[in-house]
C-alpha cells in the first residue's frame, strides 16, 4: 500500500476512533458516578449536531455550537432530574430499560422535529474540496478540527478531574459514594453534573464530526454501541484507556475497508469485537485482572 | 395440572373462541388477520418472558431469533431448485428422492421446485436452537449492562446480515413465501377464505406453547429458575447448575421466537429486515416489562393488547415513541408491571379483609 493511501486510512481511522472515544468517555463519566450505563449516550451526540445545524441558520457557527452544547447539557440535566434522581437504589435491569426508553423517546422527538433528512454543519474552515497534505495524503481540515477539539476535551477532562474541586468531588463519589456523602458532598448533584458533562462532550463531538459524517435522527444507536465497545475494550470507567481503544477500533474499521471487507458489514466488525472482548476479557485490554475479579460482569 | 390452571386455560380457550364468534357476528372478521399476527407475536413474548422474568436474564436480541427462523424458512421455501434438478445436481436429486422437496407453481404459473415447508420449518427451528445455544454459552455468563449490550450486539449483527445479503433479499426482504400446509386442509397462509382456520391454528400453537411454559415454571426447573433470579450465588450453592438452566431457557425461548418467525412469515407471505430490527427487540422487552416480568399471564395479556392496538395503527407515526414512553413510565412507577400496581394490590387486600 502506497504511503499516501496508508496515511489516508490512518487519518480516517483516527477521526472515527476519537469520536468513538469521546462517546466512550461519556459512558465512563456517568458509569463512574452512578454505576449506570446510559444507553441514551449516542442520542446526546445526535442532539448536539442536529441542534447546532438548526441554530446555524440564525446565528454564526461558533455561537450555534456553543448554544447547542448548552442545550444538550440542559437536556442531560433534565433527564437526570426527571427520570433518575428520585429513584432509590434501582436495579440495573430497571436502569437499562429506562435509559433505552429515553433513547427511543429522544430519537422519536428528533424524527418529528427534524424529519429523516440527512443534514450537516458547514466545514469549520474551508469546504468539502479544500485539503492540507500530510504525509503525502490530502486531508480535510475538518479532520484536524476533530482531532484538535477531541484532544482538547480529553486533556481538559483529565485536568478537570485532577485539579478542580468539583472534579475531585465527582471522583470521590465514584470511589465511595457513602464516604463522599459523609464528607459533605451532595452525591445527587454530582450525578446530575456527570449527566451534564457527558451530554456536553457528546454534543461537542456531534458538532465537530457533523461536517464529515453528517447528522441524522437515528445516528445515536450505532454510535452508542461503538462507544460502548470502546469503553469495554479499554476497561469500563477508564477514560485514557478508552482513547487508546477508540483509536484502535477506528483504525481497525478503516483498514477493514481497505482490505476489501464489504462496507455493509462494517458495523458487524465492531460488534464482533465487542462480543469477543466481553467473552474473553470483560475487564478490557488495559484492565487489571485482579481488580476485575472483584467486579461483576 | 391443578384445577385452577385448567379453569384459567379453559377461560383462555373460551375467550379465543368468543373473539372469533364476536367478529363473525358483528361482521368484522377482518380483525382476525391482525389478531392472528398478534398471536404469533405473543408466542415470542411469552418465550421471552421465561428468560427475562423467570431466569432473570435480559435479552435485547430476540428479534434476531425471530428473523433467523423466518428468513431460513422463507429462503428455503422460495428458492427454485428446478434448474439444478434438470442439470442433474446429485445433491438436489437426492433431496428430491427422499421427499424433502416440493413442487408448486409460482404467481406467474411457472413450475417451482423448492424445499418442503415442513422440512424448512424444522431446519429453521434447529438452526435457531443451535445459534441460541452457541451464542448463549458465552453471553449468559455476563450480567447486567454487559448482557444487555451483548444481546443487543447480537441482534444488530443479525439485522446487518439480513440487510446486506443478496441471498436474503437485502432491504426488500423475501416475499411470495408459499403457504405452509401443516396437515391436509390446514394451511398457514394469508388467503382470505382461510382466515378463521388460520386464527385457530395460531391460537392453538400459542395455547400449546403457553401451557408448556406454565407447566415448566411450576416444575422443578421453574423453581430452579426462580431461585436463580432471586439469588444466583445461593442457587449455585444449593447445587443448581445455574449456567445450564439459563442456557436451556434461553434456547427454549429462542425456539419459541423461531416458531413465531416461521409461522408469521408463511402467514403474511414475506419477511423484511425491519422484522429483525433493534426496535422490535426493544418492543418485546417493553411488553414483557409491562406485563410484570415474572408473569406469563401478564406478558400474554399485554402482548395481545398492545400488539393488536399497534397493528391497528392506533399509535400512528408515534408507534415507537409510545412503546418508549410506556417503557419509561412502567419502569419508573410500576417496575412489577401494571397488573401488580401497589394500588391494585391494596385494593385486593382490602377486599380480602372486608
Amino acid at each position: 500500500m502506497p504511503l499516501d493511501l496508508f496515511s489516508q486510512y490512518i487519518f480516517a481511522g483516527i477521526t472515527y476512533g476519537i469520536i468513538y472515544a469521546i462517546v466512550a468517555i461519556g459512558f465512563n463519566i456517568i458509569y463512574n458516578t452512578t454505576g449506570i450505563i446510559n444507553f441514551a449516550q449516542g442520542e446526546f451526540v445526535m442532539l448536539g449536531g442536529m441542534t447546532a445545524i438548526t441554530l446555524n441558520n440564525y446565528m454564526p457557527l461558533p455561537l450555534a455550537i456553543i448554544a447547542a452544547v448548552l442545550f444538550t447539557m440542559l437536556t442531560g440535566a433534565l433527564i437526570e432530574i426527571i427520570f433518575i434522581r428520585w429513584l432509590e437504589t434501582p436495579s440495573v435491569l430497571r436502569m437499562i430499560i429506562i435509559t433505552i426508553g429515553l433513547s427511543i423517546i429522544i430519537r422519536e422527538i428528533a424524527l418529528h422535529v427534524w424529519g429523516d433528512t440527512v443534514r450537516a454543519l458547514p466545514y469549520f474552515t474551508g469546504n468539502v474540496v479544500s485539503s492540507v497534505t500530510i504525509l503525502g495524503a490530502p486531508i480535510s481540515p475538518q479532520v484536524l478540527w476533530v482531532l484538535a477539539v477531541c484532544s482538547c476535551i480529553v486533556i481538559l477532562l483529565s485536568l478537570f478531574f485532577k485539579f478542580t474541586p468539583l472534579g475531585k468531588e465527582m471522583q470521590a463519589c465514584a470511589a465511595n459514594r457513602l464516604a463522599a456523602t459523609l464528607c459533605g458532598i451532595n452525591a445527587k448533584n454530582m450525578v446530575t453534573f456527570s449527566f451534564m458533562l457527558s451530554a456536553a462532550i457528546g454534543a461537542v463531538a456531534g458538532c465537530v464530526v457533523s461536517p464529515i459524517t453528517s447528522s441524522q435522527y437515528d445516528m445515536g444507536t450505532g454510535l452508542a454501541i461503538k462507544g460502548f465497545t470502546v469503553a469495554v475494550l479499554g476497561g469500563l470507567g477508564n477514560s485514557l484507556a478508552a482513547v487508546a481503544a477508540g483509536l484502535l477500533l477506528g483504525i481497525i474499521e478503516a483498514f477493514s475497508v481497505a482490505v476489501g471487507f464489504p462496507l455493509a458489514f462494517q458495523d458487524a466488525i465492531s460488534i464482533s469485537i465487542l462480543l469477543i472482548i466481553l467473552f474473553v476479557r470483560p475487564h478490557g485490554l488495559f484492565g487489571n485482572k485482579e481488580a476485575a475479579g472483584l467486579k461483576e460482569f | 395440572m391443578g384445577v385452577k390452571k385448567i379453569t384459567t386455560i379453559s377461560l383462555l380457550v373460551a375467550f379465543v373462541i368468543g373473539v372469533q364468534v364476536a367478529t363473525q357476528l358483528s361482521g368484522t372478521s377482518y380483525y382476525l388477520t391482525q389478531l392472528t399476527m398478534t398471536i404469533y407475536s405473543c408466542l415470542l413474548i411469552v418465550g421471552l418472558c421465561l428468560v427475562m422474568g423467570y431466569a432473570g436474564q435480559i435479552s435485547l436480541g430476540h428479534a434476531g431469533f425471530f428473523a433467523i427462523g423466518g428468513y431460513t424458512s422463507a429462503s428455503l421455501t422460495t428458492m427454485n431448485l428446478l434448474p439444478a434438478l434438470e442439470k442433474g445436481s446429485s445433491c438436489v436429486v437426492f433431496l428430491n428422492k427422499i421427499g424433502i422437496l416440493a413442487t408448486r407453481t409460482s404467481m406467474f404459473g411457472e413450475p417451482l421446485l423448492s424445499v418442503h415447508p415442513w422440512f424448512a420449518c424444522l431446519l429453521a427451528i434447529a438452526l435457531t436452537a443451535l445459534i441460541a445455544f452457541l451464542i448463549g454459552i458465552p453471553v449468559l455468563k455476563l450480567k447486567g449492562h454487559y448482557l444487555a449490550m451483548a444481546t443487543l450486539g447480537f441482534g444488530i449483527i443479525i439485522f446487518r446480515i439480513v440487510l446486506a445479503m443478496a441471498f436474503l433479499g437485502e432491504a426488500d426482504g423475501i416475499s411470495d413465501v408459499p403457504g405452509f400446509t401443516l396437515l391436509p386442509g390446514l394451511t398457514v397462509n394469508g388467503n382470505i377464505n382461510n382466515r378463521v382456520v388460520n386464527y385457530y391454528i395460531a391460537a392453538a400453537v400459542l395455547i400449546v406453547g403457553f401451557v408448556l411454559l406454565l407447566n415448566l415454571i411450576d416444575s422443578r426447573v421453574g423453581r430452579a429458575l426462580r431461585s436463580i433470579h432471586g439469588a444466583e450465588d445461593a442457587a449455585d450453592a444449593m447445587g443448581i447448575n445455574t449456567a445450564r438452566f439459563k442456557l436451556y431457557t434461553f434456547v427454549l425461548s429462542a425456539v419459541f421466537a423461531a416458531v413465531a418467525g416461521v409461522l408469521l412469515t408463511h402467514y403474511t407471505g414475506g419477511i423484511s429486515p425491519s422484522d429483525a430490527g433493534v426496535m422490535k427487540s426493544v418492543r418485546y422487552v417493553a411488553i414483557v416489562a409491562i406485563g410484570g416480568m415474572a408473569s406469563l399471564w401478564g406478558a400474554l395479556i399485554m402482548g395481545g393488547l398492545l400488539n393488536f392496538l399497534s397493528l391497528r395503527g392506533l399509535f400512528g407515526s408515534y408507534d415507537d415513541a409510545v412503546f418508549g414512553a410506556i417503557l419509561i413510565i412502567i419502569m419508573l412507577f410500576a417496575p412489577d408491571g401494571v397488573l401488580r400496581l401497589t394500588l391494585w394490590s391494596k385494593f385486593r387486600r382490602h377486599k380480602e379483609e372486608g
